[in-house]
């Protein structure tokens, strides 16, 4: 699955690049190693959205350096994708500024929206169109030409291993096919920046695992990524850095080793006393380690050292059901950050 | 890393171009996404759209027309029932299709099928998507005209070959519907407010001088229809099914071409609302 021929993302992007583009085309200076951060090719100023009282974005900044791999972390509802429709130019912000390589993306969407890729949180393929013909006519919608369509579809179907379907009808494709096809589809036009938000939802882990692979091939190849997730080990696997939104607002910013540290111990001890006692045994536990988390199914202990934390719950008779001692997670800072776990 | 690989520092020079931000003129993506979708969907819709005002000719013209005879023509000599409701049902069904795709067709492809919500995250403007789609309105349009003016010709109903303008006439009244259309869809935001369309459109096409002369009505009902579009596209329709011109004939066109310049132009102001929330 997923298998892509070495290189072949690299002879695309030099195909595209030999095509007669409409104006206005890219100018870039220089050759900057794409690892190296360069100067913002997203920059988000007090950026706000709101719908009517209902403050869904409330005036968060950011700038992404290209070819970052970027996250929005947050539960459901937090803002992640009406900051992404934003950037895509396909939603109007209340207020704030916003560039998208150094355009507004409300007075420039077809423009900016050229060098985008985007998958959305629900796969929004053309049930009209078979296969195939879903990327042929969404490379169309970039004004493409068909000569480079066609093989770029080929080679995307490969990609995402649909060779075999590519004459079959969208509705008959499986969940996680079509969630292939939408991703497929966003690489068509050879995106500058690649806006995925939730890309994983729905996949199985095997499939999970491959589409990061992928993600992180694109991103060696210079491709900035801009993530939103609720999943925890998708933002630390794929990230360089995150922000933490909740309600609209950035709780915290960094790198996911830098969160961690920042807002949380290195390790951290959970017990489980049953759910009746989980919260009356927090009591019992107070002194322990730097901080105590008590949650209605466990207790949590953030501490430097979680097994002498876990002696010493045993030193004061305490016997709980089940002990663990994990490192320290971004589910713990987002614990910290909000008061509450990303999934509820 | 390799070489050639365009370095990080992207900066992109906007247009200024008026209606950069709406507009990338590649409305013939859009067109050919309709054309393709069409071919691989079944052409049932097609065929379903192309035989209703045909029965209406069929029931009304023949069942009816036994017993109302002949009345006054536009230009005054007597023709057959059938002859006079038929362009009548032509304009009817312009008004219709032209209504029913910028409406019902662009609320659901917007709200349900999200298949604007896929255009619009690529190179295309919003303007680009309501010319295509209108396009795509307009082309189905003159596809049952020219069936139904086959019918008219041979039910017998044809007397002159100036009828076939009504082939590119009612392509105009589809276009003046289908712009308001649009425009008036950026204002709905449920099924319910959608129901008003078909609220406006039902009495219209009953009372709109469709199946008997204008002049059934007192004075002040006559100007209130008047001044309704469907009324402008009957009448067009009719005069040029027996080549009566006049002063009146300009009127008519008129009408929609002012009806099309204010309904693209409020389209466009609209176009924000109603595909960028």
């Amino acid at each position: 699955m997923w298998s892509l021929p070495r290189n072949a993302w690299q002879a695309a992007a030099d195909g595209l690049r030999a095509l007669p583009r409409s104006e206005p085309d890219l100018t870039y200076a220089g050759q900057v190693h794409p690892h190296s951060p360069g100067p913002p090719v997203i920059s988000a100023q007090r950026l706000s959205k709101h719908y009517g009282e209902f403050r869904a974005v409330d005036g968060i900044s950011f700038d992404v350096p290209a070819g970052e791999a970027f996250g929005l972390l947050g539960p459901n509802g937090a803002g992640k994708s009406t900051t992404m429709r934003m950037i895509g130019g396909v939603s109007q912000r209340t207020s704030g500024h916003l560039t998208i390589m150094g355009l507004d993306p409300e007075e420039h969407g077809p423009e900016v929206r050229a060098h985008l890729g985007v998958v959305p949180q629900q796969d929004n393929l053309d049930e009209e169109l078979r296969v195939r013909d879903n990327l042929i006519v969404y490379g169309r919608y970039f004004g493409l030409p068909l000569s480079y369509l066609g093989p770029k579809a080929d080679e995307l179907l490969e990609f995402a291993q649909l060779t075999d379907k590519a004459s079959a009808k969208v509705d008959a494709l499986s969940g996680g096919m079509k969630r292939r096809l939408t991703i497929a589809r966003s690489l068509i036009n050879e995106p500058r920046i690649l806006l995925l938000d939730e890309p994983t939802t729905g996949l199985d882990p095997q499939a999970r695992h491959i589409l990061w692979d992928r993600l992180f091939r694109l991103k060696e190849a210079g491709v900035t990524l801009i993530l939103t997730t609720h999943y925890m080990d998708e933002a630390e696997q794929l990230c360089d850095r995150l922000v933490v939104v909740d309600k609209g607002q950035i709780m915290a910013e960094g790198s996911p080793a830098q969160l961690i540290r920042d807002h949380s111990t290195r390790e951290v001890l959970e017990l489980r006393f049953g759910s009746e006692r989980n919260t009356t045994v927090a009591a019992e536990l107070q002194g322990i380690g730097d901080r105590l988390e008590p949650l209605p199914d466990r207790v949590l202990i953030y501490a430097r050292d979680g097994e002498a934390a876990l002696e010493e719950v045993s030193a004061r008779g305490l016997k709980p059901l089940t002990s663990l001692v994990r490192r320290s997670s971004l589910e713990d800072v987002f614990l910290r950050l909000t008061g509450r776990s990303l999934v509820d | 890393m390799t070489a050639g690989f365009p370095g990080p520092d992207l900066r992109l020079e906007g247009s200024t171009r008026p209606l950069a931000a709406l507009y990338s003129r590649n409305a013939k993506a859009v067109i050919a996404r309709g054309l393709l979708a069409t071919r691989s969907s079944n052409g049932l819709v097609l065929v379903s759209g192309f035989f209703e005002p045909v029965l209406y000719l069929l029931s009304m013209g023949i069942g009816l027309g036994a017993l109302v005879g002949e009345l006054d023509g536009p230009d005054g000599r007597p023709i057959s029932y059938a002859a006079y409701i038929a362009p009548a049902l032509l304009a009817v069904s312009a008004m219709n299709g032209a209504v029913y795709d910028s409406t019902w067709n662009v609320f659901f492809k917007m709200n349900f099928a999200k298949l604007y919500q896929g255009m619009l995250y690529t190179s295309l403007g919003p303007l680009d998507v309501a010319i295509g789609e209108i396009f795509l309105a307009l082309l189905r349009g003159a596809l049952y005209a020219t069936g139904f003016t086959t019918v008219m010709a041979l039910m017998g109903l044809l007397t002159t070959p100036v009828a076939l303008l009504m082939i590119p006439a009612s392509v105009v009244v589809a276009f003046g519907f289908a712009s308001f259309g649009m425009a008036i869809t950026s204002f709905m935001r449920t099924f319910q407010q959608m129901e008003w369309v078909n609220f406006v459109m039902l009495p219209m096409f009953l009372f709109s001088a469709t199946f008997y002369p204008l002049s059934v009505y007192p004075q002040a009902v006559q100007w209130f229809i008047q001044a309704l579009p469907l009324w402008h596209g009957v009448e067009l329709l009719r005069q040029i099914s027996v080549a009566s011109f006049g002063p009146a004939t300009l009127v008519h066109l008129g009408y929609f071409l002012v009806m099309i310049a204010v309904g693209m132009l409020l389209t466009t102001l609209r176009l924000r609302k109603l595909f960028l929330k």
